[in-house]
Order: structure tokens, then sequence, then C-alpha cells
């Protein structure tokens, strides 16, 4: 085995140098923990990737072929590996296989204290980072059982409306630029610099934030916040038209669009196909609506839904989105309240800076919570969010201690996924690759 | 043919000179987006940070084409063979930048599921720390390499 | 140690017993708990949880199907190893539009016999979640068209988030450090 030297060998940390020279240093080098991995090493090598896919051999057909659709692909949104089963250029079947961005989140959860779970769980679905802190922090709020302050409430509302405008940004310039319209990148991600740079003032970081955290949020907005959103609302409504312009009644994009991709409701409702994919079948599920959450009930909104299950559908229902949320947006600003931006109550939520100069007790808080963390009483607790993608669930279950004993992400990328042979059985290479970007998986949350 | 054989005359070192000025104008790389830093990568691609005036814009999808290789987000034990593979088909002269805290040493995520640093599978030229880096970093790592193969202190 | 497993256990059966009689009226709760046997209501004020045992939970799936509860949300396992008797419970979330409703079930596996009927022949959307519940943590789902790892490689060997798989952490060198 460590006689065949092949170009494609994987270089193990702790076996033999390699030839080449290593144009950097080898300080730092690490040795890994081998006692579960003996042997596992040495068997990864790119020459033998195992493929999993199992034929039907009843089926057989010499006109069939099996290819592989990335990791590294340009279309794939992420390291998403797809076997296609083709025949000529007709997707028979496909079988997502994923796991090439598993990070151990849920294991990482357990060592890490409530207050430092934010930053874990950001992570996760990268593009709507302030959407995974909310949902851990109301689940570890419910297990605590504090109120928040109202304000605190409305910049949640904010931010993570914002979030969503942000992501869907994403979602449609990814979209056009895999089926080709590649102006709408550009369009896109300038809109979504906007909203960057105001993440940037307010939570110190463009994107992983860590801003919500359990009790409240962790800075307050900063000023001049107004005009900032404002004008956010106002450039990317103008922008809209832009993009309007560009696609709606585009006939190349609808060509490309309508009819492709096409799940049903109840095929939706039984693979557990939740966000925009299940609203362009017709249905008006949307768990602000239905279950909601951090006081939205109290801003005017519609739910936006589509007819036709196509990808066509869920572009206009991304769009729909895009301007409810920015109305939501406004109505925020209008109407935030005053007051504290994080809970009173010392054991969860640690004090304000200036105050540990100036009080015994806020200092030992702040040494408490931020080296053991705060105790969480025993309990579970699954609490839902609507995320740009779908249902965000986070489940935790707590000891008492200060780290969750167990902590899972219901990720709606994961379950979206399952649509994927749905969609494409029967369909062209080309319409597969616009279905996956419509279903905007996130592989972060996907893989955790 | 940036490195140079024969003794330094006139001729030779303007040689050089122009191809490894070649060499960093126009660098393309190879997409490898892995996971958050694809993010920012992307945003410094598009109009706001433009990578287009370094000659960059060009995400080359195979990686036959690509010259640079920016490992942008975290490397899982499953990806590690794929990335090797990856690097392996690239044709030399070739580079690589290890794009934020996961890539460049694992980063926060110090645990069974990475690999705790891409330099355990390819050498690295350049790390650029964040996380996520925000485009003016990387655009400083990528100017920073083009920096020093036009020095020549990157000899390929 | 085994006397704490216990009395923990017994101290959460009977704090369990005296919340199961305030739920009668939910028609629909009836209707996904009467036709199985073991199901058992433990419910909090917000969340409404069932409690089966694990031959069951096939069944109880085909329950919450025809109640009305068209979605099942989510599938995934705890690992209570030292604080409980038998060490892995599986939890089910369903989810339903017309009632909007939750309800979720536990199911309690234990280490010698971790195979569970699989949901997936009722609800076809659990079929990751079954995957990777069988990688996370070794439990089987008898009936599950393709039971292979998901999330790890394929030839890994060990089940990440069972609480006696270290987290794997790299002990990490400083160039100032005596080398370790």
């Amino acid at each position: 085995m460590a006689d065949e030297k092949t170009t494609s060998d994987l270089w193990v940390a702790g076996t033999e140098e390699p030839d080449w020279i290593v144009a950097g240093t080898d300080e730092g080098a690490q040795v890994m923990d081998r006692d579960e991995t003996e042997g596992r090493l040495t068997e990864q090598r790119g020459t033998r990737v195992v493929d999993d896919f199992v034929i039907d051999d009843s089926v057989a057909d010499d006109e069939r072929m099996i290819v592989n659709m990335g990791p590294q692909h340009p279309s794939t949104h992420g390291v998403l590996r797809l076997s296609l089963e083709l025949e000529g250029e007709t997707v028979r079947r496909v079988k997502p296989i994923i796991g090439y961005l598993h990070t151990g989140m849920e294991k990482m959860a357990e060592s890490l204290t409530f207050l430092q779970g934010g930053t874990n769980v950001t992570r996760m679905d990268y593009l709507a980072p302030l959407h995974n802190e909310l949902c851990f922090s109301l689940a570890v709020e419910k297990l605590v059982n504090i109120e928040l302050p109202p304000r605190a409430h409305a910049i949640r509302v904010l931010m993570t409306e914002l979030n969503r405008v942000s992501s869907h940004l994403v979602a449609t310039a990814t979209n056009g630029m895999d089926i080709g319209a590649l102006s709408i990148m550009m369009y896109g991600f300038r809109e979504r610099e906007l909203i960057l740079q105001f993440f940037e003032k307010t939570t110190g970081l463009r994107m992983n934030h860590n801003y919500i955290r359990p009790g409240g949020v962790a800075a307050d907005l900063p000023e001049g916040w107004e005009d900032d959103v404002a004008e956010i609302v106002a450039r990317i409504r103008s922008a809209m038209d832009d993009y309007e312009d560009l696609l709606k009644e585009n006939s190349i994009w609808k060509g490309r669009t309508q009819g492709v991709g096409i799940i049903t409701k109840a095929e939706c409702l039984a693979y557990g196909i939740t966000g925009p994919t299940l609203r362009a079948t017709g249905s008006d599920w949307d768990l602000r609506k239905s279950q909601p959450y951090s006081g939205i009930e109290q801003y005017d909104f519609d739910v936006i839904s589509g007819t036709n299950c196509d990808v066509y559908d869920r572009y206009r229902v991304r769009i729909g989105e895009m301007l409810e949320s920015l109305r939501i947006v406004e109505q925020v600003a209008n109407s935030m309240p005053g007051g504290d931006y994080m809970t009173d109550d010392r054991k969860v939520a640690p004090p304000p800076r200036r105050r540990i100069n100036e009080s015994m007790e806020a200092l030992i808080h702040h040494f408490k919570i931020y080296t053991e963390g705060f105790r969480v009483p025993e309990g579970e607790v699954y609490v839902a969010v609507e995320s740009p993608r779908g249902e965000l669930g986070c489940y935790i279950v707590s000891d008492g201690g200060s780290t969750p004993l167990r902590m899972h992400t219901r990720a709606p990328s994961f379950a979206n996924l399952q649509a994927l042979p749905v969609m494409m059985a029967d369909s062209l290479i080309a319409d597969a690759v616009a279905s996956i970007a419509s279903l905007d998986p996130v592989m972060g949350d996907v893989d955790r | 043919m940036a490195r140079l054989s024969t003794p330094p005359n006139f001729l030779m070192t303007r040689l050089g000179t122009a191809v490894r000025w070649a060499q960093t104008q126009s660098m393309w790389p190879a997409t490898f987006g892995l996971a958050c830093c694809a993010i920012e990568m992307m945003a410094t691609g598009t109009a706001h940070n433009d990578l287009a005036r370094f000659g960059m814009e060009v995400f080359r999808a195979s990686p036959r084409q690509a010259d640079l290789m920016v490992v942008a987000g975290r490397v899982s034990q499953k990806m590690a063979p794929v990335l090797r593979q990856v690097y392996d088909q690239m044709a030399d002269p070739k580079w690589v930048i290890s794009m934020g805290a996961c890539a460049s040493t694992g980063g926060m995520f110090n645990n069974y599921a990475l690999v705790q640093g891409v330099d355990q599978i390819v050498p690295v030229d350049i790390y650029v720390p964040g996380c996520p880096p925000g485009p003016q970093s990387l655009m400083h790592g990528i100017l920073t390499l083009q920096d020093k193969v036009m020095t020549g202190e990157l000899a390929r | 140690m085994g006397d704490d497993v216990a009395e923990v256990e017994s101290a959460e059966e009977a704090r369990h017993a005296g919340l199961e009689s305030d739920l009668p009226e939910d028609t629909v709760l009836r209707a996904v708990v009467e036709p199985v046997e073991s199901a058992e209501v433990i419910g909090t004020e917000s969340d409404v949880v069932v409690r089966v045992d694990k031959a069951d939970l096939a069944a109880i799936a085909v329950s919450a199907r025809d109640a009305g509860f068209e979605m099942c949300v989510d599938v995934t396992a705890v690992d209570y190893k030292g604080k409980r008797r038998t060490r892995f419970e599986v939890v089910v979330n369903f989810m339903s539009h017309q009632h909007n409703q939750r309800i979720r079930v536990l199911a309690s596996v234990p280490e010698d016999d971790t195979t569970v009927p699989s949901l997936v022949p009722t609800y076809p959307g659990t079929n990751f979640f079954e995957r990777e519940v069988y990688d996370m943590f070794g439990i089987s789902f008898e009936g599950h068209p393709d039971l292979t790892r998901i999330l790890m490689p394929d030839d890994w060997v060990g089940y990440p988030l069972r609480k006696d798989f270290s987290v794997g952490a790299v002990p990490v060198q400083f160039k100032e450090a005596n080398q370790v």
C-alpha cells in the first residue's frame, strides 16, 4: 500500500515526508489523533472514492450511464455531489450525496457554553446566520424561561428580515448565474453590499455575526441607523425594478424556468419540504404567520405563494418575499420601541461593559457568564423559525449544566434536498442545474 | 521558466521578469468555494470589490485551466481527497491561497470532522486569516501573492 | 453511579405522571395517541410530547398521518449515557398544517438493541434524517431503503455523536512552547 507512489496519493500527516518543496513552514505541524482513525486515512484516496449509488440490475439498459456531478462544481451551490443516471440527455434518476462539508457542529455544541453556542450555530446556514442565532437563542430562552424587552424583539425582527433580503438576493443572483444570466449576479451582490455594510456597522461582522444571543442582542443599533435603513429600503426597492426588467418577462428566462423542476404540494408535505419551494406550490404556510415568534405578528405583511410549482414561481416567490421583508423593515424602523436591548436577568445576560468598572456584581456576573457559562434548567425544547430556506428548528436537551447535552438543528436545506430526485426525474441535465439553484440549498446547513 | 538556470544576463532577466509579470496579471482562480468564505470570495469577485481589475474575475470551473486555488471554507474529512485530486489536476505553475481560519488551521472547529488546516494536504502559499475574511483581506492576500511571484520569492 | 441513574429516571417519571391528565379534550392528539397501545402523553404547557415504545414508532407515525399531521419535520436521537437507564432516545417531530399543531414523539432505545422501525414508508421525507441518525448514533432503522452513512465517509469507524466518541480535538503546538 505504501509502495504505490502515484501523484494522487494523499499525504497523510505522520507518514514519510513527500518530495515536493512546501512553500510554507512546518511549524505548527500537528499530529492527528489516530485512535479512532487507524487505517481509515490510508483508504481515502481520490482514485478510490466509494460510490454508494446502487443500480437496480433488473433494469439493465446499455443506454444508461452514471455521471457524477460535483462535489467541486460551479453550479451545485457548494459541495453537493449528484450521481445522475443518464439516458442520453435525460436524467432518469438522481442521488444526492452529501457530507462534504460536515463540520461536527452538533458535537462541538456539546462542549461550548450556551453563550458560545451562537458562534457555532451561526455558521450552519451561512447565508442567513442571524436566523440560526435567533432559533438557538429562542430555544435557550424557552428553557431558561425569561422575558425579553420589546426593543430586543424589534431589533431581532429588523435584523432577521434584512438577512432574509440578503439571502434571497444571493439565491436570485446565483440562480440567474447558474442559468446564464450573469448580470443578475452583479446586481444581486451590489444590493447585498448595502445590507452587509449595515450589518458590519451594527454587529461588527459582515457575515456570521454572533449578534443575537440568549437574552437579547449583543449591542444596540448604532447612531443614525434609521437613515441607513431608510436608504437600504429605498435603494433595494428601486433595484427590484432592475431585476424585474431583466428577468420577469425575459423569454429566455421563462423558457428555462417555466415548467421546470415541478414538485407538487402533496409531495412537498410528504418529503418535509418547507420554505419558498412549498409556497410556490400554492400553500401559504409561513411560520411567521402560523406560529409567530419574536413579536412579528404586530407587523403587517403578506405571505407570497405561487401557483405552478416550477422554478419560475419559486423565483417570483423570492422576489415577493424580499419586498414583503422590506415592508416589515420599514414598519419596525418607524415603530422601534426604546429601552433595553438585552434582558435584565444577570444570570443569563452579561452586563453592559461600562458597568464592569462601576459595580463588583457586574464584574462577577460578567466573569462567570463568559468563563463557566450560565446554567440552563433541565429539559428539552424544540423551537422553529422561518428561515429563508424553510423551517429552521433547534432541538436542545439540557441536563442542568452550562453546556447542552444535545443540540440538534433541523436544517431546512437538508430536508429540501430530498426534493431533488422528485424534481429531476425525467428532466434534462440543464434543467437539473435550474432545479438545484431554485431549491437554494446551503451546504453548511445540510451537512452541519 | 521563471526559475533562472543560466547566469543572469540582460536578456534572460528581462524575459524572466516578463514571464512572472504575465503570471501575476492573469492568474485564474479555480472555483473551490466550500462554505461561508466562498460567499465572501463571490462578493470579492462582484461589482463592489472588483477582482476583475486584477485579471481574476474568470473563475475557471475546470482545474486544468486554473492557476490559483483559493481554498475558501472548511475542509472536511470526506472532502480532503477531492481537494487533493483537484490540486493534482491543476497544471504547473500553480498557487494555493488558504482563505479563512478553517482552511488555514481548522478554525474554531477543532474536532474529528475537519482537516486541521489545508496545508496538511496541499502546499499553501498565502494564508488569509478571518472568519470570514472580508473582501479587502482577501484582496490583500491576492496582491501579496502577486508581489511574491513578481519578485521571484515563490519560485515555481 | 447506577443508583444516581435510577434516581434520575424515577424522578422524571414521577414528574411526568402528573401532567398527562390535562390534555384529553384535544381531539387531534387523541386521534394520534389512541390507536397506539404504548403511547403515553407527557406534555409541558407549550410542547406536546408523547412517549412510545420503540416498536410502535411506525404505528404512531401512521396514526399521526391519519390524524392530519402531514409533515414529519425532524427525526433525531439523543445519547443519555450515564444519565438514564436506557441509553438512546429517538425523537420525532410531527407538524400539522391544517390544525397548526406540533407533536413530539420520544422512544427509548436500549444500547443492546438499537433497531427501530423506519418511518420512511409513511413519510418519505425522513429518509435523510434516519440515515443521519444511523451515521451519528448507530441506531438502525428497519425498513429503510438505503441505510448507509450520509455525513461521514463511507469507511468511517465509529458513531460520532455518541458520548464515548471523543470530539477529536487536535493538540495545537505553538512556536514558543516546549515540544510535546
